[in-house]
């Protein structure tokens, strides 16, 4: 009996003897995975809590290592090789999706944990005129006014411009010209941004010897945005098949119309939900901030002339300033400014899903 | 309505590549013209030098003369937009704009080339020429859903809807069926032969059944061999091609012994 076990890996299961020309084999049962996935839990935090291990990351890594080894491990002994190798594979991407959405989750908790203290009508609707760093009370209005105005005004720019050298790019470029410009695009995409910065300011401030300004900002966060409206746009493009081009031309549409009638509108929610996430990718920048706006506690309205604020650097001056009730205002902006991003990122794809191409009968 | 085509010593390239050699052929106006031949033999290229779409792949160049009633197609200031205005096409593969409604879809050719056109006027435009693709019936209560929504067979016959609605002088159909079954394929087909008494059709198709079906005159192209030009070896009326051809390779080709 024991002869017979030791031929068979399988044998662990009663009565489930693999034969080879057995279409049947052991499985596991459904609910294996999450069994196992509690007890490595369970045992993780038993080895942790019992050898003193102080930090909770420490518990959870070591649960996912006795996860995906016992997965493995079991797998191996009941379904046999083959099955284990999927079930391994399976495990770790689980693994690498909860390390991947931990922070994520832990993010979004420390800040409207934090956060939502302070934000109230109040804090969106004033200023930090006249409020002393280290009293509570104050708002975020001029920083959100700043935002709004820079942020729009770099779209302003950023978005036609790139949107029209995407469309030459993908429509009419050929040869050096386009070559060339791909290039600078992809070495504009890899510039950081207190270089985009400095440019400005030694252009724009330094050179013209122009004050500091809502716009100088605008300007460094426009050349920041390009390059992303300009890829994304392009891919986009890309993706209309070139029948549907075709078949406008053999209509004896002309070129420009073929574009701007149907090539633009089959890809408009992709194009649109490019800008958006450009956009929210600029709505987070604050070194040409501090560069080029300077900072300031009070409203300022008017984009083009004297010091703004803006929420990323509100956040930076409200830490830097450290004191419990900057702090508060901190993490209360942290929030404006991640919800400013998720409602763009809503806008976009509520966009791309009223846009997109219908197949509905 | 319908226009004769002559061409003559056309030849037609792909950057380098000569694709096809030297063709010239006359299609009489209100007949449909088949195009049989191997792949690659050069067909479809030809097809989309007459309306010049050829132009449109990038390094797509033609020489010789493509004259239209007497207006040679190649001629110096000769506006390709208002060529292809003239000379309709349908694809192999049906291609309705995928943002556009069924109405919108018929519509585009007039809407898309900036037509002021009253509101009934269109309606009456719409609905002449899905009726012209037998479509009409199966359509006119959803005439406000999206084009891509259709069967592969209704949403050819509506790409034939869209180009009939230009009112063009000559219809070219690139293997309009090939991606079609069969019972699509006979409404297709059913569709041709009542279009031609309007237009001048020229097909390019693979199924030489269907070439004996719908068309009057059949050329048959060939190559010599792989990266060789494409060249026309005969061009007669239908019957004559399947049933006593004066070229072997024609009666080799048709009868299966070919290569």
């Amino acid at each position: 009996m024991s002869e017979v076990a030791m031929d068979q890996p399988s044998g662990a299961v009663p009565g489930a003897r693999r034969s080879s020309s057995s279409l049947h084999q052991p499985r596991l049962p459904r609910w294996a995975p999450a069994a196992i996935a509690a007890a490595a839990l369970a045992v993780g935090v038993g080895i942790g809590a019992g050898a003193g291990l102080s930090s909770r990351i420490q518990w959870g890594l070591l649960a996912a290592v006795l996860y995906v080894a016992g997965t493995f491990a079991l797998a191996t002994r009941v379904e046999g090789v083959r099955q284990a190798k999927d079930r391994l594979a399976t495990s770790l991407v689980w693994v690498c999706f909860l390390l991947a959405v931990v922070p994520l989750v832990s993010l979004i908790w420390e800040t409207v944990s934090r956060g939502s203290s302070v934000l109230d009508g109040g804090f969106l609707s004033h200023s930090m005129g006249g409020v002393l760093t280290i009293q509570p009370g104050g708002g975020v209005y001029h920083a959100i006014i700043g935002t709004l105005e820079q942020v729009g005004i770099a779209t302003a720019i950023a978005a036609p411009i790139g949107l029209l050298t995407a469309i030459y790019l993908v429509e009419y470029g050929r040869g050096r010209l386009a070559k060339a410009v791909t290039f600078f695009v992809d070495v504009m995409t890899g510039i950081p941004s207190i270089v985009a910065g400095l440019f400005v300011l030694s252009f724009w401030i330094l050179m013209l010897d122009n004050g500091y300004s809502g716009f100088a900002g605008s300007m460094a966060l426009a050349i920041l945005m390009m390059p992303v409206v300009v890829r994304s746009t392009e891919e986009m493009l890309k993706l209309v098949p070139n029948e549907l081009r075709e078949a406008s031309l053999a209509l004896g549409v002309p070129k420009w119309r073929t574009i701007l009638k149907v090539v633009l509108p089959t890809a408009i929610g992709g194009i649109a939900t490019g800008v958006m996430l450009s956009v929210a990718r600029i709505a987070g920048e604050s070194a040409p901030i501090v560069l080029l706006v300077f900072g300031s506690q009070l409203i300022n309205n008017n984009p083009f002339e004297g010091a703004q604020s803006s929420l990323p650097y509100y956040i930076y001056e409200q830490w830097a300033a450290g004191n419990d009730a900057s702090y508060d205002r901190a993490w209360a902006a942290a929030l404006v400014l991640i919800a400013f991003v998720m409602i763009l990122n809503l806008v976009a794809r509520g966009i791309a899903r009223w846009k997109a191409p219908k197949a509905g009968r | 309505m319908a226009k004769r085509i002559d061409v003559s010593g056309l030849t037609a390239y792909y950057g380098s590549h000569k694709a096809i050699e030297d063709i010239s052929m006359t299609v009489e106006p209100r007949s449909v013209t088949a195009f049989i031949g191997p792949s690659g033999c050069g067909k479809s290229t030809f097809l989309r030098t007459l309306n010049r779409m050829h132009e449109v792949t990038p390094g797509g160049r033609v020489e010789g003369k493509v004259l239209l009633d007497d207006e040679n197609l190649y001629g110096a200031g000769v506006d390709p937009v208002s060529v292809r205005r003239t000379v309709g096409m349908v694809f192999q593969r049906p291609n309705p704009f995928p943002t556009m409604s069924i109405y919108e879809n018929v519509a585009a050719g007039i809407r898309l080339n900036g037509g002021r056109v009253r509101k009934a006027e269109l309606d009456t435009i719409v609905e002449k020429s899905l009726k012209g693709a037998n479509l009409w019936k199966e359509v006119k209560d959803r005439l406000n859903k999206p084009g891509a929504g259709l069967s592969g067979g209704q949403q050819q016959r509506l790409c034939i809807a869209r180009a009939i609605a230009v009112e063009p002088q000559v219809l070219l159909m690139d293997e309009p069926c090939s991606a079609l079954d069969p019972i699509s394929t006979l409404a297709i087909e059913d569709l041709i032969g009542e279009l031609k008494e309007r237009f001048t059709i020229v097909i390019v198709t693979h199924n030489m059944q269907q070439a004996a079906r719908v068309s009057d005159r059949t050329a048959f192209f060939n190559l010599a061999g792989v990266g060789q030009p494409g060249k026309l070896v005969e061009i007669d009326d239908t019957e004559r091609i399947f049933s006593n051809p004066s070229v072997q390779a024609t009666e080799d080709y048709i009868s299966g012994r070919f290569g």
